[in-house]
């Protein structure tokens, strides 16, 4: 066959063709399971916008970004890194953006990478199926950057900025994390909202009842513990009960809540979807260069790339800055198919059961049904351990020394398994607060409670900041506790909402 | 069928808006730089962005984290010597080595979030202390000023710029043009017909036939539109700058003990905003400094801002150093001469008569303008009063009492207000 190209100089012509051929390797040959693919081609600065606004086409506006764009912008001209490698959005049709700037390999590669390996993992993966609803995202994000713009006018920029701060702060304890949300579509978020803002308030008013109910027995009882049960959800709880919010404040929380939750799946598969992606575009690039469809050129030049970016430097580089995701799950989707097409004896020990079978349809197992966390524990093989020369440390302040506690052996493949699995577990890289009690019927105080992992406390300084953003919200005083696992409190954090407005 | 979008001409600044905030959010830390910039810049090069750099404490934007303690597990990559068990001393500071994956938790290092103001953007500020007015502002900020000529004909525009005359000529000539291959067959056809009908044979038929052809060449010339858009010219005007010429600024400076620092800045901002003026109005600028006390000397700029002098004061030592350059370097009548005076007020006595008389006689027919500003919170003295008598015939001289920077711009109202007459 002929190549498709030979220059290095992209055409929209060119573009199309090259999309054709990877769609049919990726569909036809490989039965890859996407959302119709839109490619859009944008220049340098839109690439940095995109960036800029967390790589959505449409967001609210807030300072954060520009401080982002800004960022991006200084460290783009200064020539100190590259652009994206590619943005794609979650979304149905999956966007996939392509810079004006790249060559016509480059450009093939994005397309193989996002359009059909991210768009593939956005669809299949049990996390985004669940969390996540890819054709209403932009509608939903539309909805929020005219209400907030409506709020701006309003009740002015000053306002609006300062609850969007303080619930950016919380963004991370905005998520469920069991619980399945609800679908969100544009249409009816705008019919429901006005409903809910009136509904809302009447519950919040009668939380909050200053004249007291009279009892039908007569008898005052103690009052009943409110939450309930203690709330993960901490965005939630304070749009559900913070007494003192307005309703278009509830509203705002709820929009910064329901974007948390929207990027919550993609926190959690970062090793995975990289990993996945980079597969993709390593498996159709090949195939169209045996193909013939692709220069020898452009194979290297795809190739140079391809290396750069699976590139894992060791600990002792001075560049060295954590485990390279891409590198990671690129490598352990290849060592998957190596086990099913040829095992060793160690590989049918560790994984009777894909052992010698069809790669095909256990790499696609393994994408649909897990996060991170579970699909490093189900299949790093030992040899992959002894490839990254993987070794675990351990740092207990306990200790006046740093231990290494296992390393790439036999007694340790299981240890190193098992903690690299927890490093990707977001519930323990972030610290456990969940909503402990309000003072209904006293102060209207809230207490927040930290649970301590392993007995790690948290950083002080910035728990108080956060606090007074939390303050802010509540309206009240809030505590926050830190918990060990026998109870005991061993640190304490107070806030008062007057001081949180002061400092703030 | 992928779908493929052309995005580039989309608006690229979709982030306009953001990064406004931001500047809007950190005003105070941005004005503080800005005022920096200006004390550390040479007044030639007030004119462009500027580097600024806010705390990283001040900008960050706080979520829960773990603080250091308590036990933790990482695995890394790359272990070249390492057995199980090997006992390793804690590295120092912010977890590098042994805990390179949380390093960037504790981002709390001493480093500034640095970024470039663009020249709007620090033009913006500088100006805001000013109290400018707004027409001011975009005539300092704006490129040069434009004049529209006519300049012949296009082929798009806008309907009201149609040019009728040159549209019907073009059509004209158009329909001539195209019609005339039809017409000649035309002709051919009638020739033809004519002679068939003059001989005598029998051939209905055929003149039948050439009656056709005759008609359908007559339509096709009716066809030929009377006007087509292809016909449509326009009236053509372009921009052209407006001619420019050259300046010479002239600051002089009292630099005698009482002009502390801070009344060295805000003389510093007044020379600026004369610069910036001359600097949208000429092509060419020289800044001449001179700066006084009992003897003036003309110095580089370096000199003029930051060198300490002490003594007494004689102003008129400096208007007669500026009359002596005037006349050596700028006689010519091609230059255009502004002048910008800063001082505290103090003077000799004597010398403040003296003052009125040069300024009178030998500098100001020479100038097109000339501000004087006293620096002072106290009484003014007898050059002010002095000043005030020239200031009584001579409309483009200027003078003002200045307390804050937003004093400054009244002294130039006048010189904004009229544009300056070039002189060649």
């Amino acid at each position: 066959m002929k190549p498709i190209s030979t220059g290095s100089e992209w055409t929209f012509d060119l573009i199309e063709r090259y999309d054709a051929a990877i769609r049919e390797i990726a569909h036809g040959e490989f039965h890859l399971d996407t959302y119709p693919v839109q490619l859009e081609i944008i220049t340098a600065e839109q690439m940095m916008d995109a960036y800029s606004s967390v790589g959505m086409p449409v967001n609210y506006q807030h300072w954060s970004f520009g401080k982002h764009f800004v960022q991006t912008e200084k460290g783009y001209k200064r020539g100190q890194m590259g652009l994206a490698y590619e943005i794609v959005i979650n979304s149905n049709p999956c966007i996939a953006y392509l810079m004006e700037e790249n060559t016509m390999t480059m450009q093939a590669l994005v397309i193989a990478h996002a359009a059909y390996g991210h768009n593939s993992f956005f669809k299949g993966n049990y996390l985004f199926r669940t969390w996540t609803d890819a054709s209403a995202i932009i509608d939903y994000l539309v909805f929020a950057k005219q209400y907030i713009s409506r709020c701006e006018e309003r009740y002015g920029i000053d306002a609006v900025e300062e609850l969007l701060d303080s619930c950016h702060a919380l963004m991370n304890y905005g998520v469920d994390r069991y619980k399945r949300p609800q679908k969100l579509s544009l249409a009816e978020e705008q019919a429901r909202q006005v409903e809910r803002e009136n509904y809302l308030q009447l519950q919040v008013n009668d939380l909050w009842r200053t004249i007291p109910r009279r009892e039908k027995d007569g008898a005052s009882r103690a009052a009943p513990r409110f939450p309930s049960e203690p709330q993960e959800n901490i965005l939630y709880f304070i749009e559900k009960s913070a007494p003192l919010l307005e309703p278009w404040q509830r509203e705002i929380v709820r929009i910064v809540r329901k974007v948390a939750q929207y990027f919550y799946p993609q926190r959690q598969t970062q090793v995975m979807n990289e990993g996945w992606a980079t597969f993709w575009h390593y498996t159709l690039m090949n195939r169209l260069y045996d193909k013939e469809m692709l220069t020898d050129g452009a194979m290297m030049e795809f190739l140079q790339s391809h290396t750069n970016v699976v590139y894992q430097p060791p600990v002792t580089a001075r560049w060295y800055n954590g485990i390279n995701p891409y590198a990671l799950g690129f490598s352990m989707y290849q060592d998957i198919k190596r086990i099913c097409e040829a095992p060793t004896d160690e590989d049918r020990e560790w994984f009777p059961d894909i052992a010698g079978t069809p790669w095909r349809p256990v790499l696609e197992f393994a994408m649909k049904n897990f996060k991170d966390e579970s699909f490093i524990s189900q299949y790093l093989s030992p040899k992959l351990i002894r490839d990254f020369r993987f070794f675990a440390i351990r740092d207990d302040d306990r200790d006046d020394k740093l231990e290494v506690s296992a390393i790439h052996d036999e007694q340790g493949y299981q240890a190193i398994r098992a903690t690299l699995s927890e490093q990707y577990n977001l519930g323990s890289r972030e610290p456990n607060i969940q909503v402990w009690s309000v003072n209904v019927r006293g102060d209207r105080g809230l207490t927040l409670r930290h649970t301590r992992h392993n007995r790690k406390p948290l950083d002080e300084a910035s728990a108080q900041e956060v606090l007074k953003h939390v303050a802010r919200l509540w309206g009240f005083g809030v505590k926050l506790e830190s918990v060990d696992s026998d109870g005991t409190v061993q640190q304490r954090f107070d806030c008062h909402p007057e001081a949180a407005v002061a400092s703030l | 069928m992928s779908n493929i979008i052309d995005r580039r001409l989309n608006g690229k600044n979709k982030s306009a808006v953001n990064r406004e905030r931001f500047l809007r959010r950190f005003k105070a830390q941005i004005k503080e730089a800005v005022g920096k910039a200006i004390k550390g810049r040479s007044i030639t090069d007030i004119d462009s962005g500027e580097s600024v750099s806010i705390p990283v404490k001040d900008i960050s934007e706080p979520s829960f984290h773990h603080g250091r303690g308590g036990r933790s597990d990482q695995v890394h990559p790359g272990n070249e010597e390492f057995i199980r068990g090997d006992r390793i001393n804690r590295p120092q500071g912010g977890g590098a080595g042994g805990g390179g994956g949380k390093a960037s938790n504790e981002g709390e290092g001493e480093d500034d979030f640095a970024f470039q103001l663009s020249r709007e953007e620090f033009m913006n500020v500088f100006f805001e202390d000013l109290a400018l007015p707004n027409l001011i502002k975009t005539q300092l900020m704006g490129i040069e000023e434009m004049k529209s000529v006519r300049a012949g004909y296009t082929n798009d525009g806008t309907p009201a710029n149609i040019s009728i005359v040159r549209s019907l000529r073009g059509a004209l000539a158009r329909r001539v043009a195209m019609a005339a291959p039809t017409l000649r067959q035309l002709r051919e056809a009638e020739e033809d017909l004519d002679t068939l009908l003059e001989s005598d044979a029998d051939n209905g038929p055929e003149v039948r036939e050439r009656r056709k052809r005759i008609h359908a060449l007559r339509e096709k010339v009716n066809r030929i539109p009377f006007i087509d858009p292809y016909d449509l010219r326009y009236n053509n005007r372009i921009k052209q700058p407006k001619p420019t010429s050259q300046a010479v600024m002239f600051c002089i400076m009292d630099v005698s003990g009482s002009m502390d620092e801070s009344k060295k800045d805000m003389a510093k901002r007044f020379f600026i905003l004369l610069y910036l003026f001359l600097q949208r109005n000429y092509e060419k600028i020289e800044v001449v400094f001179i700066r006084h006390h009992t003897s003036a000397v003309e110095v580089s700029e370096q000199d003029f801002f930051h060198s300490r002098e002490s003594g007494g004061t004689v102003v008129s030592s400096a208007l007669n150093l500026m009359h002596d350059i005037v006349q050596k370097r700028y006689a010519n009548r091609d230059w255009n001469i502004y002048a910008a005076q800063a001082s505290d007020g103090d003077n000799w006595d004597s010398d403040s008569a003296n003052c009125g008389r040069i300024m009178q006689e030998s500098l100001l027919p020479w100038c097109q303008y000339f501000a004087y500003i006293e620096i002072t919170q106290g009484e003014p003295q007898n050059l002010w009063y002095e000043y005030l008598k020239v200031a009584e015939h001579y409309k483009h001289f200027a003078m003002q009492k200045i307390g804050s920077p937003a004093d400054i711009y009244p002294v130039f109202r006048e010189l904004f207000k009229r544009q300056p007459a070039t002189r060649s």
